[in-house]
């Protein structure tokens, strides 16, 4: 995507970022900017004037805590933009491996923990069912399931197809 | 209040069944009409798959809604992370018929079909709503003399415009349900502070991951407290895991036992740890087992 479209696609989902005032109370309110070098006032800047932010490593070092959303004196939703931005990055082509590892276990199993035979163990010694009621015990729901991730092209998108 | 169903997820039935067999005791103590959900997938998780593609996030998500709706029953949550992303994906389902069609045209392909005629619940707001406090401490049969470093962690109340739960800043509710077993909760430094695993940092960036944990963590040590009580598998995985991990990696101990509500509950309840699964967590304190046993002789 046109880097110049980025702030257009943020408008089209209504999220406005061009009212941001570049005060900061968004990055002194980050739990991860403390650790990660994560800048939110820059992230946003970036995606207002058209740099390059897709490539940019601190779109993926926010922990989605809302608490820059909740503080911005402006009121825009920085979160829900952060996660938009990251839309627009997977479907260009860019997704973290770790986070192709996790869609994959959802394609395979429906579950992005799924379940192993320790955890078993530990459901037997407490008098459960080995299997949970979930898609791991119902083949045709993990059926259903997949289904819905290849109408969806999530297996094309995350390079994984059923 | 309406029937429910039990989304588990996938942390709880997959990493600490305590926490799924905990709910179910609970809920069955007090008396509130709760059914398996069959079937169910993962959430899918918010931080991941939100951010990778909506059409993908709103199919999983309105699945999952849909077999409860089947069942006409709302679906109870007890995970942060699910909540945010299945009430989420209801609330946008049920306020935008664009987005209803779409998603449905996928879900036809199932033979389901989204109506919106449930809602989501999570756990703590559920019993704060019904029973209440109140009439939960009147259920209480085993008063805990503990002192809780209450975990609100982040997708319970943010974004609190969404949410409506009251304060994201400041919020008491989840305080009130934990004094109602007996226990304090004890204010600490950055409480509401995330732990760190969200937003899919836990999963790629450990390390990172592990750093915004271990602050939390020093000032929860520093706060003096027995536990930390928490309502998100998720953040009990980080808490939980996370310390085994600094362990590992940095060589610090804080050996911090970590319960899921629905565990602290069933202390008061009067059930036993290893009937609720705690003694298998990753950090296992042993002065801590020993008093609970205490406080279950006493």
């Amino acid at each position: 995507m046109n880097q110049s479209n980025i702030s257009n696609a943020l408008k089209d989902a209504g999220l406005e970022i061009l009212t941001c005032l570049q005060c900061g109370t968004c990055s002194g309110s980050c739990p991860s900017g403390r650790y990660t070098g994560m800048v939110t006032r820059k992230i946003i800047r970036k995606a207002r004037v058209g740099e390059d932010i897709l490539r940019d490593p601190d779109l993926w070092m926010c922990t989605t805590c809302y608490t820059c959303q909740e503080r911005c004196p402006r009121e825009i939703k920085i979160a829900d933009a952060i996660l938009t931005i990251r839309t627009i990055a997977v479907h260009e082509g860019i997704m973290l491996p770790a986070h192709r590892r996790v869609s994959e276990l959802v394609i395979e199993h429906g579950h992005a923990v799924p379940i192993n035979d320790a955890v078993k163990e530990k459901r037997k010694k407490l008098g459960m069912e080995t299997l949970p009621e979930t898609v791991h015990k119902y083949p045709e729901a993990l059926a259903d399931v997949q289904t819905l991730l290849k109408s969806c092209g999530f297996d094309k998108l995350a390079g994984s197809e059923i | 209040m309406k029937k429910l169903s039990l989304f588990l997820g996938c942390i709880t039935p997959n990493r600490y069944p305590g926490i799924e067999k905990a709910t179910k005791l609970c809920l069955e103590r007090l008396e509130i009409d709760c059914s398996d959900l069959p079937g169910a997938s993962c959430c899918p998780a918010p931080g991941v798959f939100r951010s990778f593609d909506k059409a993908t996030w709103l199919a999983l998500a309105s699945r999952n809604i849909v077999l409860s709706e089947e069942m006409e029953r709302d679906l109870l949550t007890i995970c942060n992370g699910c909540y945010g992303s299945l009430v989420d994906a209801n609330n946008e389902l049920k306020n935008d018929p664009a987005l209803k069609k779409s998603t449905n045209a996928h879900l036809e392909k199932i033979g389901k079909k989204f109506k919106g005629t449930v809602d989501v619940r999570h756990i703590v707001e559920l019993l704060y709503d019904e029973p209440g406090p109140e009439r939960i401490k009147e259920a209480v049969v085993k008063p805990l003399d503990l002192r809780v470093a209450l975990h609100y962690g982040c997708h319970l109340v943010k974004p609190s415009k969404e949410r409506e739960l009251g304060s994201a800043e400041d919020p008491t509710f989840f305080d009130e349900l934990v004094e109602a077993t007996g226990a304090e909760s004890v204010d600490y430094p950055d409480k509401m502070a995330c732990c760190g695993a969200g937003g899919g940092v836990r999963s790629a960036l450990l390390d990172k991951s592990l750093e915004i944990l271990e602050h939390k963590l020093s000032r929860i040590r520093d706060a003096d407290v027995d536990c930390i009580v928490n309502a998100c598998p998720f953040c009990h995985l980080q808490f939980d895991g996370g310390q085994a991990e600094i362990r590992e990696k940095h060589g610090v101990l804080y050996d911090i036992p970590v319960l899921h509500y629905s565990q602290l509950l069933g202390l008061a309840f009067g059930f036993s740890p290893e009937e609720l699964g705690i003694d298998l967590n990753l950090v296992t304190n042993q002065d801590f087992l020993e008093k609970l046993k205490k406080l279950a002789e006493g």
